[in-house]
């Protein structure tokens, strides 16, 4: 994996205009039943602004390691496809490759799930969804990249909607490559994977919480209709 | 389909004619008369079922075409309308109101092509980009190379070779001038 690039480096890419917030997303009076006139302002009163905290290594080495092994060993997919490559996840999970028998499973919301499958190309707008459903799984967390389109666009290098390099955008942990990987390389690689949790490199929830600002400034510079809080858990 | 033209040639001025199979043909009209010649294909001549419509850039000409593909489903043949507008002011009639799918059609075409259909349904909202303040993509003057490289990262690295240059300069590397 390429190194992780500081903040601060040269941005060559082109300013864009900021767009006003949506209508219903503005700050406006409204009147309660009994009558009473208050403001509300939707992005602060519905949702928790506070942003991501970075979690310290427990005091002992030798119980953090254990933490590392259980997390490495229960390792729990956010089922979310959001591109072609996703369609390999159906054979891993059906008995020929199965993928159960390594602690790999698949769940159906973000908040019981630490592990995210970008599973190849991520046009902007399922990149907003990618970051709301990122932001909302729990500590610790990895996100691993599957395919070329997410390593660099892949065959969409030159399209206007696809982006090209997720590690801009949410803290990678792996990348699998391929156009698309087959069953056996997400397996590797989910190995892989454990490695690094044991190994104590899988980091990345703290390096997003480290870096919010310069992963918030990326994602703003292709997500226009920024209509969320800045942290949406 | 050759009486299908050949009736639809008595009441109508018809543009070009493409049979392009048995049962499947293009026929260009006018932008004006596209309703009256759609309504007489669905109440008259069966076309029950709108298939598609789709739209193409022909920046040379300064004009779109649009196609209207409709589908009769007893004769199973299926008939082209053709029209072109001007580029600069793309507008045209809607067909939302004698199908109820063409309002789906119209709005993709709107927000890909900038072509407007006033009054159907939703036309001003977003259809897939969300936040969009480039001009429409799917018009051909819009350089998606260009705008995805001053708006998405690169990953250094990435080379393209041609095709044929490459495969001479591999297998004839001498001979590669
Ligand atoms: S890498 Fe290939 S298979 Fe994967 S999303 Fe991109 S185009 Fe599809």
């Amino acid at each position: 994996m390429e190194a992780f690039v500081k903040p601060g480096e040269k941005n060559r890419l082109k300013e864009r205009p900021e767009r006003p917030a949506k209508e219903e997303l503005q700050p406006r009076v409204v009147t309660t039943p009994d009558g009473q006139e208050i403001t509300v302002e939707p992005l602060k009163d519905y949702y928790c602004e506070a942003p991501p905290k970075v979690h310290p290594p427990a005091y002992f080495k030798i119980v953090e390691d254990l933490f590392n092994w259980a997390r490495a060993e229960s390792i729990w997919i956010l089922g979310f496809g959001t591109g072609c490559g996703a369609i390999e996840m159906r054979p891993l999970m059906t008995p020929r490759f199965d993928a159960y028998r390594y602690g790999i499973q698949w769940r159906p919301t973000p908040r019981q799930a630490n592990l995210f499958v970008i599973s190849g190309y991520l046009s902007v707008k399922t990149l907003k969804r990618a970051i709301r459903s990122y932001e909302q799984m729990q500590n610790p967390k990895y996100v691993v990249g599957l395919g070329s389109c997410t390593i660099n666009g892949g065959m969409y290098w030159d399209s206007y909607n696809t982006i090209k390099r997720l590690d801009r955008y949410l803290p990678v942990d792996l990348y699998i490559t391929g156009c698309m990987p087959r069953p056996e390389a997400l397996l590797a690689g989910f190995l892989e994977l454990k490695k690094i949790i044991k190994a104590g490199k899988g980091e990345g929830a703290n390096r997003y919480a480290e870096n919010f600002a310069w992963y918030k400034a990326n994602q703003k510079q292709v997500i226009h209709d920024w209509d969320m809080p800045d942290y949406s858990w | 389909m050759k009486d299908l033209i050949d009736r639809l040639g008595t009441l109508f001025t018809l543009g070009d004619i493409t049979e392009k199979r048995d049962d499947l043909a293009f026929v260009s009209v006018a932008p004006d008369l596209l309703r009256a010649v759609i309504t007489h294909l669905r109440d008259v001549e069966g076309f029950s079922h709108l298939v598609l419509l789709t739209a193409v850039d022909w920046i040379e000409g300064g004009r779109f075409q649009l196609t209207y593909l409709v589908n009769n489903r007893t004769k199973a043949c299926d008939i082209g309308l053709r029209v072109f507008i001007d580029r600069e002011e793309a507008t045209m009639a809607g067909i939302h109101d004698l199908w109820p799918t063409a309002a789906t059609y119209q709005r993709e075409l709107k927000e890909m092509f900038g072509i407007d259909f006033p009054g159907s349904p939703r036309i001003d909202e977003e259809f897939i980009l969300e936040g969009w303040t480039d001009i429409p993509p799917y018009r051909r003057d819009f350089d998606t190379k260009k705008y995805a490289e001053e708006t998405y990262f690169h990953r250094p690295g990435r080379e393209t070779f041609d095709p044929a240059t490459h495969m001479k300069d591999k297998l004839y590397p001498g001979e590669a001038s």
